[in-house]
C-alpha cells in the first residue's frame, strides 16, 4: 500500500497543490522558537546517496528532522558501496534497519523506480535525483517559489500556475531539473518554453508538454521566471558547444538582458551556479534572484513530501503509475 | 455534513441562542480574567476560529477596546494521537497574534468538547509556541464521553448524547447558517464530534 515519489509526472493538479499548500503551512515553521514537529516520531527516514550533493541531502535531513523522524545518512563514499556492493543488497540491508523511506540519489536514471517496484523494501521511496531523469523535489520547490512570487497578493494557497510563462534555460540534455519542472509545470497550467543551444536539447522533447526554441532573447521580454541551468560538465564526455564563452554570451543570463525581462519577473536557478557561464555574478546577486531562497523553500517543500507520504496510515498523494505498471 | 444526517437531525440551539451564549460566555471570560487585557483567542480549525473571531467581537465591546483583542488560529494536525488510523490529511492555518502568547492568558475555543483528544493536542501545539500565563478552554458544546482528564471552563451548552448520537455545529462563515444539529450515526459515516 505504500506509496513513492518517483516523478513529478506522476503527480495530478491536486496533488500538487496539497503538497504546494501544506508547504505553504510548514514554512511558517522557520518564525517559531521551536522549529520542530512530533509528526513523524519514531519513524526512520534514510538518505541513500550514491552521488555527490550537499543542498539536497541536508534538506532532506533538516526536513525529517524537524518533522522528529530518525534520520539515517548513507553516502556511497566509504560505504560498502566503494567494495562492490549491489544497490539490491544495499536495499535489503535498509529494510532490515526498518527504514520507513527511503530517499535515493543515483547516478543512474531508473534507481528509485527499480527501488519502488522490486519488493527489496517496503518503506516510502522518495527520488532526491536519478542521472538526467527526475528530480521530482527540486521542481517541486521551484513551482512553490514561482507561486510565492507570482501569484499576486499573498502567497496563493489553493492556486496553481495557469497561464504563467515559464523560460528554462541551458543544459536540459542533462538535466533532470529540467525533465521534472516540464511536467510539474504542464500540470500546474503554466507555458513552459525551453530554450537551450540544438546540441544540448534531448531526443524526444518534441513528446514533452512545452515549447522549444534556440533563442533567449526572442522569449525573455515575454516570461513571467526564467530558470537558468547548470552546465553540467560533469556529464559532458562530448564537445556540446565550441567555447564557454560563446555559450555564455548567448545563452547566459547577464545584467543587460535581465533589464529586458518584465518588471515583476524572477530570475531562477537550482544551483549550484557557475558564476559567469550560465548566470553573471551581477544578476546572481540581485534581489530579482531566487536561488538562496529556493533553498530555504526546500525544507518547507521536502517536509510537506515526508508528512503526506509518511504521516498517515497510506499516502495522501501520487497515486504512481509505479505500481500499476508492475 | 450529508444530507441523510442533516433528514433526520434535530436542531438543538438556533442562531439566536448561538449569539447569546456568545455573549454570555464573552461576559465569563471577562469576569474570571478581570477584564481582559492578556486574554489571547486561540480558534481550533476549522469552526473554532469563526467562533474565537466572534468572542474577540464581542470582548472588545463589553470592554471597549475595539481591534484590542488579539485572535488567532492554532491548526493541531502534527499533534494528533489518530494521525496514523488515516491517511495523512491536509493542514490548516496556524496564526499566531503578532505579540505571541508567552505570560498571557490564552483561550482555546473549539465547537464540540467530546473526547478530550483535540485539546490534548492543542496543548502540546501551544507548549512548542510559547509559555501562556495560563490555558482556558471555551466551547459552543460540551457532548460528554470525555477519553482523557479535560473539562471546559466555559461551556455554550451542556448536551448528554449517546455514543451512537452526532453533534454537528454549523456556523454561517462556513455553513451558511447557524445551527447545532443532534443526530444519529446513520449508515453514513459520521464525523462524530
Amino acid at each position: 500500500m505504500k506509496r513513492h515519489l518517483i516523478s513529478a509526472a506522476d503527480l495530478s493538479r491536486d496533488d500538487a497543490v496539497l503538497i504546494l499548500d501544506t508547504a505553504e503551512e510548514l514554512a511558517r515553521l522557520a518564525d517559531r522558537p521551536i522549529k520542530k514537529l512530533p509528526t513523524l516520531r519514531g519513524r526512520t527516514v534514510v538518505n541513500l546517496f550514491f552521488e555527490d550533493s550537499t543542498r539536497t541531502r541536508i534538506s532532506f535531513e533538516a526536513a525529517a528532522k524537524r518533522l522528529s523522524a530518525d534520520v539515517i545518512n548513507f553516502s556511497a563514499k566509504g560505504s560498502s558501496v566503494s567494495k562492490g556492493e549491489s544497490l539490491k543488497d544495499t536495499a535489503l540491508t535498509l529494510e532490515a534497519m526498518g527504514a520507513d523511506a527511503v530517499v535515493i540519489r543515483h547516478h543512474a536514471s531508473g534507481a528509485p523506480h527499480r527501488l519502488a517496484t522490486s519488493g527489496w523494501i517496503n518503506g516510502a521511496v522518495v527520488n532526491a535525483g536519478d542521472g538526467t531523469h527526475e528530480h521530482p523535489t527540486q521542481a517541486l520547490l521551484d513551482a512553490f517559489t514561482m507561486r510565492r512570487h507570482l501569484s499576486g497578493e499573498g502567497p496563493g494557497v489553493g492556486q496553481d500556475l495557469a497561464g504563467r510563462r515559464i523560460t528554462i534555460v541551458g543544459d536540459v540534455l542533462h538535466s533532470r531539473v529540467a525533465r521534472s519542472n516540464v511536467h510539474l509545470l504542464a500540470t500546474l497550467g503554466a507555458e513552459v518554453t525551453l530554450v537551450a543551444p540544438p546540441t544540448l536539447v534531448p531526443f524526444g522533447v518534441e513528446s514533452w508538454p512545452c515549447e522549444i526554441s534556440y533563442d533567449l532573447d526572442a522569449v525573455i521580454g515575454k516570461t513571467d521566471a526564467v530558470m537558468m541551468l547548470r552546465v553540467q560538465r560533469e556529464r559532458m564526455n562530448a564537445a556540446f558547444f565550441p567555447t564557454e564563452r560563446e555559450y555564455a554570451r548567448r545563452y547566459g543570463l547577464d545584467g543587460d538582458r535581465m533589464a529586458r525581462m518584465p518588471e515583476h519577473a524572477i530570475v531562477m536557478h537550482p544551483g549550484p551556479m557557475n558564476r559567469g557561464m550560465e548566470i553573471t555574478a551581477e544578476v546572481a546577486d540581485s534581489d530579482r534572484c531566487t536561488a538562496v531562497e529556493q533553498v530555504a523553500n526546500g525544507v518547507s517543500i521536502r517536509m510537506a513530501v515526508l508528512y503526506l507520504l509518511l504521516g498517515g496510515n497510506e499516502s495522501a498523494v501520487a497515486a504512481d503509475r509505479t505500481e500499476e505498471s508492475k | 455534513m450529508d444530507a441523510h444526517t442533516s433528514d433526520a437531525a434535530r436542531s438543538v440551539l438556533e442562531a439566536p441562542d448561538i449569539a447569546r451564549v456568545l455573549t454570555r460566555i464573552a461576559h465569563e471570560i471577562v469576569e474570571r480574567a478581570k477584564g481582559a487585557d492578556d486574554v489571547v483567542l486561540l480558534g481550533i480549525p476549522t469552526r473554532g476560529v469563526f467562533l474565537a473571531r466572534r468572542l474577540a467581537a464581542r470582548l472588545e465591546e463589553i470592554t471597549d477596546k475595539p481591534g484590542r483583542i488579539p485572535v488567532g488560529s492554532l491548526d493541531i494536525t502534527m499533534y494528533r494521537d489518530d494521525l496514523r488510523l488515516r491517511p495523512a490529511r491536509a493542514l490548516a492555518r496556524t496564526e499566531i497574534p503578532d505579540d505571541g502568547i508567552d505570560g498571557r492568558l490564552v483561550v482555546l475555543v473549539d465547537d464540540v468538547l467530546f473526547s478530550g483528544r483535540t485539546i490534548r493536542a492543542a496543548l502540546d501545539a501551544l507548549g512548542d509556541i510559547g509559555r501562556p500565563r495560563a490555558v482556558q478552554l471555551a466551547v459552543l458544546v460540551d457532548r460528554g464521553h470525555r477519553e482523557l482528564p479535560i473539562r471546559a471552563d466555559y461551556v455554550g451548552k451542556n448536551l448528554p448524547t449517546s455514543l451512537r448520537e452526532t453533534v454537528k455545529v454549523q456556523l454561517t462563515e462556513e455553513d451558511g447558517r447557524d445551527s447545532v444539529l443532534l443526530g444519529l450515526r446513520g449508515t453514513t459515516p459520521a464525523d462524530g464530534k
